[in-house]
């Protein structure tokens, strides 16, 4: 073995393992990291929780708001008025922040029923039933104002409260989820 | 934490912010180019291992904490809902379980490895100490986190350690009654327990920086035990020792990966996943296996107050080893003597391990007498003694000398890897 | 000299306590439950889902009577790596449960039929009910009885058990206690209304013997036979079975991921191993380190 050939043979063959146990140990490092952030994502019993809820809407009267939960978020169901129906449906589309017709909002035929979120979408405070000027929701902690449609009218929420996957099993009972 | 530092960052920002705090140069002092004796065996990497286990003890116990209920009621269900619900939450509580254990496999090895080559000697009596401080939170540590999965075990562990504080005179009541929290070991026992069992890796950690300062200053002893004199005795810390010690690194979490991946429950008692009943006692109640010695030494004396002394004296002792051991000559490998009372005593500590996990009667308690008295022998005077009467053989005259022989040493200024004659692999 | 001497006698009296201490292990004589084959022991176990779903029929006939099996939810009957029901089977079989839920609008819990979320109900309301319905006896939980339960293993087995990966202790005794009531042997007194059973410790037991051949009816293959002989021996390995995975739910992942961590740190090692070989080969004296 001559000086000269180690010298040049060394150099490639060093940083080839050099190269190959780092990767191999960063390769792992990111493995070893990957259990640590996946405990973060809602358990398995969290998940199972979510399953869809029924519920009755027999004994809400008209004008009435009911808070039920659904995967620990808090939902409204509103039995809506002929005159919150027109409200709701007699706006001028353009005028509005998040522009959407109140017919996209609830089921076809089943108008008085307003289901949607109830956390505000400014920053998640549950805002007040009939109150505001529109008589829909007024957010009691940055003054965000919803129609009687949950759409935001005035104030800092940037959409309307969204409405949560759910769907009719009779005229009086709703699945949601 | 050694001296000052030559380091000079490449870039701008890099200088601008080392003069205002100066901690690169101190990682770069520290692990880049801290001066190693060349010698070190691979027993020397356990230092680098144990600081791996803290820190995996720590990331796994703080993810633990995220799920678990430190609540009498809910603890048991809170530990079996991580095992069942939690994505790979049954790893992390395996890892965090048998983690434990590994962590005292490593650090009894880094002691047994300070024992064989006097690495508590002169001028590192401080870095022990500090050492035997880590040794008693990690027990600590150990000991309360037990208490947490709320089985049947860590009840009745809880009950027997804590009762042993009511062996103190006249107070000993009281401070039972102040450790529980109540009149028995209970949900305000838990929650207490939980607390200091999460504060006191973190006090662990901050002496174990004051250890590696410590360290720092002398550097490490070595095989040898001579101490580095010139730059021919050393090599840098980086990147020998980074590779050396993250070898060893990664076999040692091969070994431990065989116990949290596939017999995950060997160490641990199958009385624990049996809920925390106060009205059942377990048959046979015995401590996680790295306390088994000191339990056999607790039961081996007839009396509760002096079992109990005798239990805490068994580590505290250790603390003087500095001063009990009176020879000059550090390294086991040149005592003669001393070399064989060390396997005596390796063995001694085995053999008061197994006892411990056996029930106190018969030939037990008599064979845990004799090794008891001489776990203290040992100490208190073969040690004193060996050091007036041992002849130790000739010493290296530097740690150069030792590696490549004298020959070697005496031509070490000819470099190139083949010239030099290898007498020590 | 007189070191060694004395070195000596310290090791000679270390002999004489060890061999003192030896017969009283051997006086004990605990019954050792005969070792099972399992399919889901050793580095590459997995379960057989057909037997957990014959076990999980045997635990719902007999044992459920008196056992809860509190920390497994329906849903888990049809996870990866269990018994496999499909989402379907599970569905109905929650609904065939009554689970108490509430409080409902007025004010009172109700019962409403199960939902895959839900944990297994217990049989009796709480440990005193269940007490009083069993002779004073409290018939413990299921949920990870396998692993709650064991037998003195002794030397050298105990250390052997580390690389043979021995961990089936729990369900070799659940299948022994299962199938080990005898008549006692001859001058044993056995309390009125107690039974013996050779591997349970002491022998006194409160549990009546739970399952006789013929008890359990097993799904039938194509040719009308059942699946697996229908004895009190296979009920006990199969609800074993079942009860393993009952209390280690994610075996199968975890011996899965535990092969590919150690083939993988088995490579890391090995490049470890050259590159540091390299790295001090550049030191005087460790030429061939």
């Amino acid at each position: 073995m001559t000086n000269v050939a180690t010298a040049v043979a060394e150099p490639t063959r060093r940083d080839f393992l050099f190269i190959a146990t780092g990767a191999v140990g960063a390769v792992g490092a990111v493995a070893m990291v990957w259990p640590f952030v996946s405990q973060m994502a809602p358990d398995a019993a969290t998940i199972a929780a979510g399953a869809p809820v029924e519920f009755d809407l027999s004994p809400v009267g008209e004008g009435q708001i009911v808070k039920l939960f659904w995967r620990g978020k808090l939902i409204f169901v509103r039995h809506r008025t002929p005159e919150e129906i027109k409200a709701a449906q007699d706006v001028n589309l353009a005028s509005l922040p998040d522009p959407q017709p109140d017919a996209e909002r609830v089921k076809a035929g089943k108008a008085q029923w307003l289901v949607v979120y109830g956390n505000c979408t400014h920053l998640g405070c549950v805002p007040l039933g009939h109150e505001g000027a529109f008589h829909g929701w007024a957010c009691p902690c940055h003054g965000s104002i919803f129609d009687t449609s949950g759409r935001i009218r005035q104030g800092p929420a940037p959409v309307n409260l969204p409405v949560p996957p759910y769907a009719f099993l009779s005229d009086t009972k709703i699945q949601i989820g | 934490m050694s001296g000052h530092s030559t380091y000079v960052p490449k870039s701008a920002v890099g200088r601008w912010f080392e003069s205002r705090l100066p901690v690169m140069g101190l990682l770069h002092s520290s692990f880049v180019v801290f001066p190693n004796p060349r010698n070190l065996n691979y027993f020397w990497t356990f230092g680098g291992i144990l600081s791996f286990m803290l820190v995996a003890q720590i990331v796994t116990g703080v993810v633990l904490a995220m799920h678990y209920t430190p609540h009498a009621d809910m603890a048991f269900n809170s530990v079996e809902h991580i095992m069942r619900d939690v994505n790979y939450g049954w790893l992390i509580r395996y890892l965090h379980a048998n983690g434990a254990s590994m962590f005292f496999i490593a650090v009894y090895i880094h002691i047994f490895r300070g024992f064989y080559y006097g690495s508590y000697k002169a001028p590192r009596e401080i870095l022990w100490i500090l050492g035997v401080i880590i040794f008693l939170l990690m027990m600590a540590t150990a000991f309360m986190g037990y208490v947490l999965p709320w089985g049947q075990m860590s009840y009745w562990g809880a009950t027997v350690i804590t009762n042993l504080f009511s062996a103190i005179p006249l107070v000993g009541e009281t401070v039972v009654s102040y450790l529980w929290g109540g009149f028995s070991v209970a949900n305000p026992t838990l929650n207490r327990f939980f607390s200091l069992h999460y504060l006191l890796p973190f006090m662990i950690a901050g002496v174990v920086v004051l250890h590696i300062w410590a360290l720092h200053v002398p550097g490490s002893n070595n095989p040898s035990g001579v101490e580095k004199q010139t730059e021919k005795d050393t090599l840098p810390f980086h990147p020998y020792f980074t590779v050396k010690d993250g070898l060893a690194l990664v076999v040692f979490i091969m070994f431990f990966s065989w116990f949290a991946f596939y017999i995950p429950n060997y160490l641990g008692h199958a009385d624990n996943y049996i809920m925390a009943d106060p009205s059942v006692t377990p048959a046979h109640i015995v401590p996680e296996w790295y306390f088994l010695p000191y339990y056999a030494i607790l039961r081996a004396v007839p009396d509760k107050l002096l079992g109990v002394i005798a239990m805490f004296s068994s580590i505290a002792v250790l603390a003087f080893l500095p001063w009990l051991d009176t020879s000059r000559v550090k390294s086991a490998t040149y005592r003669p003597l001393y070399r064989q009372f060390f396997w005596v005593f390796a063995i001694v500590c085995v053999l008061l391990g197994w006892l411990g996990a056996k029930p106190p009667e018969g030939g037990y308690v008599i064979a845990a007498r004799i090794l008891t008295a001489y776990y203290f022998a040992h100490f208190l005077i073969i040690l004193p003694l060996l050091g007036l009467f041992e002849t130790p053989r000739r010493l290296p005259g530097s740690i150069a000398e030792a590696v490549l022989g004298k020959q070697g040493s005496a031509n070490a200024m000819a470099s190139g890897a083949a010239a030099a004659p290898n007498t020590k692999g | 000299m007189t070191m060694i001497n004395s070195l000596r006698l310290g090791a000679a009296a270390l002999a004489a306590a060890l061999v003192l201490s030896a017969p009283v292990k051997a006086a004990e004589g605990t019954v050792q439950p005969p070792r099972q084959s399992w399919t889901f022991a050793g580095p590459f176990g997995s379960f057989d889902s057909t037997q957990l779903q014959r076990g999980f029929k045997v635990y719902r006939e007999v044992c459920s009577a008196c056992h809860s099996i509190q920390l497994l939810a329906f849903r888990n009957l049809a996870e990866k790596g269990g018994p496999e029901f499909s989402e379907a089977q599970v569905k109905a079989l929650a609904a065939e449960y009554k689970v108490k839920d509430g409080p409902n609008d007025s004010g009172d819990m109700f019962e409403r039929p199960g939902r895959p979320a839900d944990r297994f109900p217990p049989p009796f309301a709480n440990k005193q009910a269940a007490q009083a319905a069993n002779g004073g006896a409290y018939p413990p939980d299921f949920s990870v009885i396998a692993k709650a339960r064991t037998y003195e293993r002794g030397f050298p087995w105990f250390v052997i058990d580390i690389f043979t990966q021995f961990q089936e202790q729990g369900v070799d005794y659940i299948t022994a206690l299962l199938t080990g009531y005898e008549q006692p042997p001859a001058g044993f007194q056995v309390p009125e209304g107690k039974y013996y059973n050779e591997y349970f410790p002491g022998h006194v037991i409160s549990m009546p013997q739970p399952i006789s051949d013929g008890q359990v009816e097993y799904p039938k293959d194509a040719d009308g036979r059942p699946q697996a002989p229908e004895t009190a021996v296979q009920y006990a390995k199969d609800v074993s079975a079942f009860l393993m995975w009952a209390a280690e739910p994610h075996l199968e992942a975890r011996k899965e991921l535990g092969f590919k961590t150690l083939v993988f740190l088995l490579l890391f090692a090995g490049l470890l191993y050259f590159t540091k070989k390299r790295i001090w080969s550049r030191v005087e004296g460790h030429a061939h380190a």
